[in-house]
């Protein structure tokens, strides 16, 4: 870039010229060395955006300061080709949340201008990253209904597709299927199985490669970049790929756990998958003597909703037993159908389904079944009567059994790891665990959370076998599904470019599950079509910056390696860390991590937040006004302190905002520098953490707190009492509350006195 | 071609509730221009008038400031609040779309200064608070607006008020004389997300609605968020009290050969993050729940029984058969229950009927035929001839996370579509 021009652009519309001195605003911006200030009454009006644009485009300014508005509004009107356009907040967080025409609100809004020309002399355009040769190619993995799906979608939409099936068949657990659930109008009956008509497509695709007998034995690399080793019957062959899609479905519950149940007391008593085999055309024929089957019983929750088996719901098996007793009621009208259940959970249209089972004479009885017996008696709790009743002269009981994701690979062993590499995965790899569930304040007696093991790792062989720091497996989190944690966002992946859908992630029906491959291959194809651009994946979708890391300086701690909420960063064979840049979703956790302070984006430096802080004017100590030091998460503290002033609630004048990309990205020598540079306190505002974390990068309120957790002694060192350095847990939905907070905190520094290194 | 080339036609998407915002921003971030068209004057629809999500009581505000960000920083995403289509016509890869704009009577030059708010005087009702309160005839929607602009109540229009209110505006940003506008765009596939109402509670005559202490569940949110009508604070909306006696009422309506004969799958886990509520506000608040089967699928089952391990919430299998007004003007529940055939009558401070979720498509003329069933969901082709999509509760009964996948998928086939055409 050519020389760096910083102008700046004072808005005295919606009240601001109404409460502060602007020509105080000017002098503050001439005093921090902008080339001008230029002042308007309503910046964002046609004339005021021609104001700036013409600036741009002489030349004048390559980082036009806007000290107006919000960021978060307006972005478009401000956003100019070529340049770095820097909003400093003087509406929302000055006016509009302080007294007008008021000292402290004026030397609040002189800062705010301050920092922003600071972030100007700081901020670099970012480079994007771009390097080598990108592969467009989707990799899907499983070969059932969903990876069919997935790979034929992938297709669909333009892009190569590898589909790699571990046995020697397409079809996976689908193709034993004799019908499947209705998912179109009327929602009444079995509808045909699709997975021989999908294995027909897929196999005339010239743009799907499938291999079966196949697993992915090694996976290297990024988004754009991943090479994969494929290894079939011993032999590996090396692949580059885009992106990768995980399709590998589930298996079925262990049925000899369920021995109470009567499994292996009888041929007759049968799961609900071995079911399937039995089912065609005519009656059911029972396997020990052949006889058809007329009176048969389904027992609900087999395994499933029990905490000694699955603590989950398995959500399939109250509609599978549904199409169960309709098609052997269909196939043979005298068939008695009896359905046990506790809770029968047809959710959404499937109730019509239901509906159409008790219109053909199944019959549904609310129970909990105890046991069965060798002799077929089921004895199941009745509530009604308090009491346990046998339903006796069955010729078949079928098992419900639930879902068990096929989150690794339990037809070969697991890998043996060093204990070191262990230790970060267990924030991501828990099979053990069940969700983590809110709710409850403190002071409130709360129920007990369902028990949470201890963490523990899983059986079988890493799916991918990813060659990460961070470990081979996919994370996984609840009740062991390689699952994300967010409900907006259900693509929102740990391990970026890799994406999975269907019964792996969560136990879903094949109406679902279709459309969860499609929704996960749209997520590949965005990762292949973005990154080769150098663009940032989601929640900084576009974002081109990417960590630098100055090795000069680092010292091999490789705390970033282990911290990345993303696995993004790798230990090199010399211990230096690597950067995949394509795997990094720009979040600054690195930056935070990292102890001598040597990782920053072009945009977003260690240097430019120091700087920023450094810019305030810190009043003498005999003025009496404390300086507090708030650095706010970009995506719930910092609006929420925006919608508090649109609010109109006010706030201590005495705090400064610095917008931060995460927590995570706040080291604990933010908080000490500041307060070594005469700032009395510091607040860390972010999101929620814990098991049920709100972060969208994972971690980084944890890890703020963790890190500030530290501070004391350094504090004591400094001869500085531990309250001056606080994390603030802030919801988005905080705007009444967050004002309080603050002006606590600034009655807490009142209270303890002003910094005594202020003024050296 | 892929990538959105140039013989790719932008994507409409209609609807800018949760399932819309994703389908257009997982479009737009593929590389490809997208127009997304809302009735109301915000983005955000139903879920950002939720209190929190269901398991982790989070904020949706959360993930819709992050999906406001996205729409922010992306230039191919085109959006138009108070919109709504007029018309369609043309085929895959090819429709022209009118859309038809109902006036705002505030431009693009507002900058949500609120002195047009200042000079009104009359009140509206607040349909952000569904009706539970009022707000000034010029006005913000709310907190998290976005587009964060100012909208003037029709209700105004001709009146010296809004002469009041045009000539407190400093900026020029409102235009009483704005009329209803159409103009057309070409578009080569549309993803119709125009997800749903609560069903009419009015309907459910043995349940008492018209009595004040009785609710359904959106107003149950407003009732718990920091921003609704009572400040987050659940209160009796009869005379202010604190509502620490609760019945919450499921199935009212779904499941209903009468009403709505499909299950609406969210409103039992709905009612259990509403107990959570009243239990996080009252330690002493005593929360029955009346139920035929708890349908908590998959992993959401450790909240049921995390609930259920809370003594102070009792679940009762039984669909009450009346609410009536007690002596006292408090709602009394009336039935049986289905497992102890205990006939009971029970006294609340605060009824919450569970109510289900509609289609914004039932009862309506769409402007073009689409494959709906019954009921008025929208429902998917087996293969995809029209280029025409659905996603979110346009396409059934889904809760958040499954209308995000949904629209995902959505997005997808809709790329699909524009490339081969």
């Amino acid at each position: 870039m050519s020389e760096r021009k910083i102008g700046v652009y004072t808005c005295g519309g919606c009240g601001i010229a109404d409460a502060l001195d602007m020509d105080q605003l000017e002098a503050a911006a001439k005093e921090q060395k902008a080339g001008f200030c230029k002042s308007h009454d309503c910046l964002c009006s046609d004339e005021g955006v021609a104001l700036i644009a013409a600036d741009v485009a002489a030349g004048e300014v390559t980082h036009p300061i806007v000290a107006a508005c919000s960021p978060r509004v307006m972005e478009d009107k401000f956003r100019f080709d070529g340049v770095e356009t820097i909003r400093a907040n003087l509406r929302e967080m000055v006016v509009w949340s302080h007294p007008a025409n008021d000292e402290d609100t004026q030397m609040l809004g002189d800062d705010q201008v301050r920092m922003a020309i600071a972030q100007a002399k700081k901020s670099m355009p970012p480079e994007p990253w771009t390097e080598g040769a990108f592969s467009e190619t989707v990799l899907v993995v499983g070969g059932g209904y969903v990876g069919l799906t997935a790979a034929l979608e992938a297709a669909a939409a333009g892009h190569q597709a590898i589909l790699v099936e571990r046995s020697d068949a397409l079809g996976g657990m689908s193709a034993k299927w004799s019908k499947v659930m209705p998912h179109l109008p009327p929602y009444r009956d079995p509808q045909e199985n699709p997975v021989a008509g999908l294995i027909a497509k897929v196999e005339a695709s010239d743009k799907i490669t499938v291999m079966t007998d196949t697993i992915v034995t090694k996976t290297n690399g990024m988004p754009g970049k991943f090479e994969v080793e494929l290894t079939r019957a011993g032999t590996p062959s090396a692949e580059t790929v885009g992106a990768i899609v995980v399709a590998t479905g589930w298996r079925p519950y262990d049925a000899t756990k369920l021995g109470h149940l009567g499994y292996g007391a009888s041929p007759d008593v049968v799961t609900n998958v071995e079911l399937e085999g039995l089912l065609g055309d005519g009656p059911v024929a029972r396997k020990s003597d052949g006889k058809a089957v007329k009176t048969v019983a389904f027992v609900q929750c087999a395994g499933s909703r029990d905490p000694a088996h699955l603590p989950y719901c398995s959500s399939v098996c109250c509609g599978t037993s549904i199409k169960h007793a309709i098609q052997m009621v269909d196939a043979d009208p005298e068939v008695m159908a009896y359905i046990i259940f506790d809770e029968l959970r047809t959710p959404g249209t499937a109730e019509e389904f239901y509906r159409s089972a008790q219109e053909k004479g199944v019959i549904f009885v609310k129970g909990k079944v105890e046991k069965v017996d060798g002799d077929l008696t089921v004895t199941y709790h009745d509530a009604l009567l308090g009491d346990d009743i046998p339903m006796a002269g069955l010729d078949m009981v079928v098992l419900a059994t639930g879902m068990v994701p096929n989150s690794t690979n339990v037809e070969a062993p697991a890998l043996e790891l060093e204990d070191e590499k262990l230790v970060p995965l267990k924030d991501d790899i828990n099979p053990a665990a069940p969700i983590a569930v809110a709710g409850y304040k403190e002071g409130v007696d709360a129920p007990e959370a369902p028990a949470r093991p201890e963490p523990s790792m899983p059986e079988g062989a890493p799916i991918l076998n990813l060659q990460y720091r961070q470990g081979p497996h996919i994370p996984m989190l609840a009740d062991g599904f390689a699952d994300s944690h967010y409900i907006c966002f259900p693509y929102e992946t740990r391990r970026s470019g890799i994406y999975t859908c269907g019964p792996v992630r969560r136990p879903m029906d094949m109406g679902e599950a279709g459309q969860d491959a499609a929704g996960a291959v749209l997520k590949a194809i965005q990762a292949i079509r973005n990154v080769k651009q150098g663009k940032g994946l989601h929640p900084r979708s576009g974002d081109l910056s990417y960590p630098k890391i100055d090795l000069n300086a680092c010292t091999k701690c490789r705390r970033c390696t282990v911290e990345c909420p993303f696995g993004a960063i790798d230990e090199r064979e010399d211990d230096y860390p690597q950067v995949n840049p394509s795997r990094c979703r720009r979040c600054g956790t690195c930056m935070g991590a990292c102890p001598v302070r040597t990782i920053s984006f072009d945009n977003y430096s260690v240097a430019m937040i120091n700087d920023m802080a450094k810019a305030v004017e810190i009043p003498d100590e005999f003025d009496e006004k404390p300086r507090v030091l708030i650095l706010a998460c970009r995506n719930d503290a910092y609006p929420a302190l925006d919608m508090a002033g649109i609010q109109r609630e006010t706030y201590s004048a005495m705090v400064r905002v610095i917008p931060v990309r995460c927590l995570g990205s706040v080291s604990m020598l933010n908080a000490s520098d500041a307060l070594s540079t005469g700032y009395d306190g510091v607040i860390l505002m972010g999101c929620k953490s814990g098991d049920d974390y709100q972060c969208h990068f994972v971690k980084g309120s944890g890890l703020a707190t963790e890190r500030m957790g530290k501070i004391e002694e350094t504090l004591k060192s400094m001869m500085l009492e531990k309250e001056r350095v606080q994390t603030m847990e802030v919801s988005i939905a905080d705007s009444k509350k967050v004002g309080k907070l603050i002006d606590d905190f600034v009655a807490t520094i009142d209270e303890i006195g002003l910094n005594p290194f202020k003024g050296f | 071609m892929p990538n959105g080339g140039p013989n790719s036609q932008a994507i409409l998407v209609v609807g800018g509730g949760i399932a819309g915002i994703s389908a257009a921003v997982e479009t737009a971030e593929a590389g490809y221009d997208v127009i997304l068209l809302e009735s109301s004057p915000v983005l955000g629809g139903r879920v950002s008038r939720l209190n929190r999500y269901f398991p982790k009581l989070c904020h949706p505000t959360c993930g819709l400031e992050i999906n406001y960000q996205r729409i922010r920083g992306n230039p191919r995403l085109k959006m138009f609040t108070m919109a709504t289509v007029a018309g369609v016509s043309g085929e895959k890869g090819n429709y022209t779309v009118t859309v038809k704009t109902t006036p705002r009577h505030v431009n693009a030059k507002c900058t949500a200064c609120g002195d047009c708010a200042a000079a009104a005087t009359s009140e509206v009702p607040d349909a952000s608070n569904y009706g539970l309160t009022t707000k000034k005839a010029a006005y913000l929607p709310h907190e998290h607006a976005f587009p964060m602009r100012y909208v003037i109540d029709p209700s105004v229009i001709g009146t010296p008020e809004a002469d009041a209110i045009k000539a407190a505006c400093k900026y020029d940003a409102v235009d009483l004389d704005e009329t209803e506008q159409t103009f057309d765009v070409t578009v080569g596939a549309i993803i119709w997300a125009t997800g749903w109402r609560p069903y009419d509670a009015k309907n459910l005559t043995a349940y008492s609605y018209e009595l004040p202490d009785v609710i359904n569940n959106v107003e149950m949110e407003r009732l718990a968020a920091h921003d609704g009508p009572t400040d987050g604070k659940i209160l009796r909306p009869s005379n202010g009290e604190e509502a620490k006696r609760v019945a919450l009422i499921q199935c009212a309506g779904s499941r209903d050969h009468n009403h709505l004969a499909y299950c609406s799958r969210i409103c039992c886990l709905a009612s259990l993050k509403h107990a959570a509520y009243v239990r996080e506000q009252y330690a002493d608040a005593d929360v029955d729940i009346y139920y035929i089967d708890i349908r908590a699928h998959d992993k959401l089952e450790a909240f049921h029984q995390k609930l259920k391990n809370d003594p102070q919430v009792t679940f009762h299998k039984s669909k009450p058969a009346a609410i009536v007004e007690g002596p006292d003007g408090r709602p009394v529940v009336k039935g049986e229950d289905t497992v102890t055939r205990d006939v009971y009558a029970r006294d609340y401070d605060l009824v919450v009927l569970a109510t289900g979720m509609e289609p914004s498509t039932a009862g309506f003329d769409l402007p073009v035929t689409l494959s709906q069933d019954d009921y008025g969901f929208i429902v998917p082709h087996v293969e995809d001839t029209d280029g025409m999509f659905s996603a979110g509760v346009a396409q059934g009964p889904l809760d958040v996370s499954m209308s995000v996948q949904s629209a995902t998928a959505a997005a997808l086939k809709a790329i699909q579509a524009v490339d081969g055409a």
